[in-house]
């Protein structure tokens, strides 16, 4: 497979970036923190997507989605990050619409993936407990009851958790935390009876939520895949959900790179442009080169994620060790090059290197990843 | 998709290619060549006065040389291969997959033969390029000047004409291997009155010529892989300039992108041993199994992601290529970063190697392998044009960015 676009792709690309730096540029995003929506998001221009196709752009056409791939899911993810548009696209369309496909069975594939597919359900991916990323660690627990579960446990940086019509919770159903064995996934109607969900304003204005379950009541029917052996299912749809976070930041940082290399052609000090000025020149070099190493790797996970969800996670957790911490370089490098301005709310610099901080986080950081491949190569 | 069926008979054409290619390689590369070169003996240059270190490297050699794959990409009636780019890639794959080393090693192959390939006439071809391909001429490159550096395009060595000839006199340093090399590829001003980039040429020589002297130059690793070659009236003939005359600069440059790829390749990715397990076995492993120097073990994990993320940009810049889509200056961000990632390797490896990575002379140490091989790895970045040069390039050719 050659790691370039195809022309298919390349049109899918050019019609995302159309759509999307038309009606959701920057000032789509500083609106919605500026009049504290309720939302987070347009729910409009989420039903424009759907209608092109791109809400179920995984799910398979049986269901009503587009079947296409998750290079393709990168391309409207590359997107969205150019212009930091809050979408439910990533949280619903490609985490929980992948973990319902690989993991669900006819009944619930049939009940979920059609209305994902329409635009018509939100759903998100409850798995952080603590203040980093550790999937293993789950703790919340799910005790047998009747013909169901109960569950009870507290979740963080829960993506959309604000908004989601269904929950898709990691879960400790036997074992201890830090253990392979015993996680399972359960599908919780948000609305459930001892479901409590905070919205939790960030940094970036984008969505998320703290969500505690008390005692929350569900059947035998809600288990996603099989119980106690819900690592493998959640490996798989983490490292598309890493592989789709990879590319947002891609994008983020090529376009924080483009706007801060225009800048450099614009600003004159010392009656030079300051793009004149060898610090800044090798400077700007050495970005340009991280960005392109960077989205190299990140083609090459989504080509992996293509061929076998389950041999990907070398290449995912390169991808998104690189795009970590070459999006903290760009968006560095760009408010230091933009001097004073880059500092005001006014520029949108600023929420370049907002979102970038938080994509940093979420599915792991830099540091877990480049550990998770320490580990793979056994040293 | 309407050409989906052309492109589904090329890829099952492609198929049979690799499946082919791998049942030749099976058969007719020696085990002793599925091993990473370790030693100068170990790499094969050809040459007037070569010879083989071994037995299967010799087989090894002519086997590949006989299919025209030494040179696996160039034209069949030059003594190439006359692969596509998708199947010179297969072939690549399928080498690096038994860890095949190259047949023959050779700045006409790297450098050379892409420059003739473009811009040599027809009788310069038909003489030389069978030539490399065969490994029958060892060619040197003079290019640097004492004073010519970084700032290559001031370079003074002159070629004063007479006659159906040019007479050469000056100086070129860092000429590498130029004590074996049969035949050089020289920049020369032919015109000293032209603007700097605009009075040279491009020309080919015999290093047996009259007034051809050479003195090797001995480098802090120990080993003298470059020279100081001296011209003192070396008359070539005028046919042997590649191109326009004192329009050597065009050729110079092309030959440039083709040496930095090169450079950028030298590192030993993705061959042999991981790293952190080199490592684990000098430093040790911890209750967990784990390198016991979290901090190295850190620096190492690094190396590694950047390393493969390096490796898909390598496979993605053939790619761009091959679709026309390549930046003609990314060579020289691929060499900028190719050239501080190697030595990143040794700077690891020489501290994963602690003491035993210090012996300078003895068996145990193969005449102290690893260190000389460090300390060489510091000219990666400033052959071929120095990582601040190839910065300065990306930044002017690449991003736009302006004056200076």
């Amino acid at each position: 497979m050659a790691l370039v676009l195809t022309e298919e792709q390349s049109m899918l690309r050019d019609s995302a970036r159309g759509l999307i730096s038309d009606k959701a540029p920057v000032a789509h995003l500083r609106h919605l923190r500026d009049s504290k929506d309720p939302t987070g998001f347009s729910k409009e221009f989420w039903h424009s997507f759907a209608e092109m196709g791109f809400a179920g752009l995984l799910v398979p056409e049986e269901f009503g989605g587009s079947g296409l791939g998750h290079v393709e899911a990168g391309v409207v993810m590359e997107e969205i990050g150019r212009t930091l548009m809050p979408s439910p696209f990533l949280a619903t369309s490609v985490v929980a619409a992948s973990a319902l496909n690989r993991g669900g069975n006819a009944a619930q594939k049939s009940e979920y993936l059609p209305k994902i597919s329409n635009g018509s359900l939100l759903a998100a991916l409850a798995i952080d407990e603590g203040a980093k990323h550790r999937p293993l660690q789950t703790s919340l627990q799910a005790v047998r009851a009747g013909n169901g579960f109960k569950l009870s446990g507290a979740k963080a940086l829960v993506v959309d958790g604000h908004v989601a019509d269904l929950l898709i919770v990691a879960a400790r159903t036997a074992g201890s935390a830090g253990e392979r064995e015993g996680l399972t996934l359960f599908l919780v109607n948000s609305k459930a009876k001892g479901v409590a969900i905070e919205r939790t304003i960030m940094v970036d204005a984008h969505n998320a939520a703290r969500i505690a379950l008390a005692n929350v009541e569900v059947d035998a029917d809600s288990v996603l895949g099989e119980v106690d052996q819900g690592a493998g299912l959640l490996d798989g749809v983490l490292d598309i959900g890493r592989g789709a976070v990879a590319s947002e930041m891609v994008g983020l940082s090529e376009e924080v790179f483009n706007r801060t290399v225009e800048y450099l052609k614009s600003r004159k000090q010392f009656g030079k442009l300051i793009g004149e000025f060898q610090a800044l020149q090798h400077r700007a070099a050495e970005l340009y080169v991280d960005i392109e190493i960077t989205r190299a790797a990140v083609m090459k996970a989504l080509q992996a994620l293509d061929t076998d969800v389950a041999k990907a996670a070398s290449a995912v957790a390169v991808a998104k060790a690189r795009a970590g911490t070459t999006a903290t370089r760009a968006v560095q490098e760009g408010v230091q090059m933009h001097g004073g301005m880059g500092m005001t709310d006014q520029f949108d610099i600023g929420f370049f290197m907002k979102r970038a901080r938080v994509c940093e986080e979420l599915f792991g950081d830099a540091n877990y990843h480049t550990e998770q491949l320490a580990r793979a190569r056994g040293y | 998709m309407t050409d989906s069926s052309a492109s589904d008979t090329e890829t099952a054409d492609l198929e049979t290619f690799r499946s082919e290619t791998r049942a030749w390689l099976e058969a007719n590369c020696p085990p002793e060549m599925r091993k990473p070169a370790t030693s100068d003996a170990d790499v094969f240059w050809g040459g007037r006065n070569a010879k083989f270190s071994s037995e299967p490297q010799r087989i090894w050699f002519e086997r590949m040389r006989d299919k025209g794959w030494t040179v696996p990409d160039w034209p069949k009636e030059y003594g190439g291969g006359g692969l596509s780019a998708a199947e010179h890639k297969v072939l690549r794959t399928e080498m690096g997959r038994i860890g095949a080393r190259p047949p023959l090693s050779s700045f006409g192959i790297w450098m050379l033969g892409p420059a003739l390939l473009k811009y040599g006439n027809e009788a310069q071809k038909q003489e030389h390029l069978p030539k490399i391909a065969a490994g029958l001429i060892r060619w040197c490159q003079g290019y640097s000047e004492p004073n010519a550096g970084s700032d290559l395009a001031s370079l003074q060595t002159r070629a004063e004409s007479d006659g159906d000839d040019f007479v050469i006199t000056g100086s070129k340093i860092w000429t590498s291997y130029a004590n074996y090399a049969d035949w050089i590829f020289c920049l020369v001003r032919t015109d000293p009155a032209a603007k700097k980039h605009d009075g040279i040429s491009f020309i080919l020589f015999d290093m047996a010529s009259k007034g051809v002297t050479t003195k090797p130059i001995l480098l802090i690793s120990g080993y003298s892989p470059f020279c100081e070659t001296f011209f003192d009236n070396v008359r070539v003939p005028k046919s042997h300039v590649v191109g326009t005359v004192n329009r050597g600069w065009d050729v110079a440059k092309y030959l440039l992108q083709h040496e930095r790829a090169m450079i950028s390749g030298m590192g030993e990715r993705g061959v042999g041993r991981p790293l952190g397990q080199i490592a684990a076995d000098s430093v040790g492993t911890d209750g967990l199994g784990r390198l016991d120097d979290s901090m190295l073990r850190g620096r190492i994990a690094s190396f590694d992601v950047d390393e493969a993320a390096l490796a898909a940009c390598a496979e993605r810049a053939v790619d761009l290529a091959k679709a026309g889509q390549a930046h003609p200056a990314f060579s020289s961000a691929m060499k900028y970063y190719g050239t501080e990632l190697n030595k990143r390797r040794y700077e690891i490896l020489m501290s994963a190697g602690g003491v035993d990575a210090l012996e300078w002379e003895s068996e145990r140490s193969k005449q102290g392998a690893r260190p000389r091989a460090w300390l060489r790895t510091k000219a990666n970045s400033i052959e071929g044009g120095t990582t601040e040069v190839m910065l300065g390039i990306v930044a002017k050719r690449i991003l736009d960015l302006p004056g200076a």
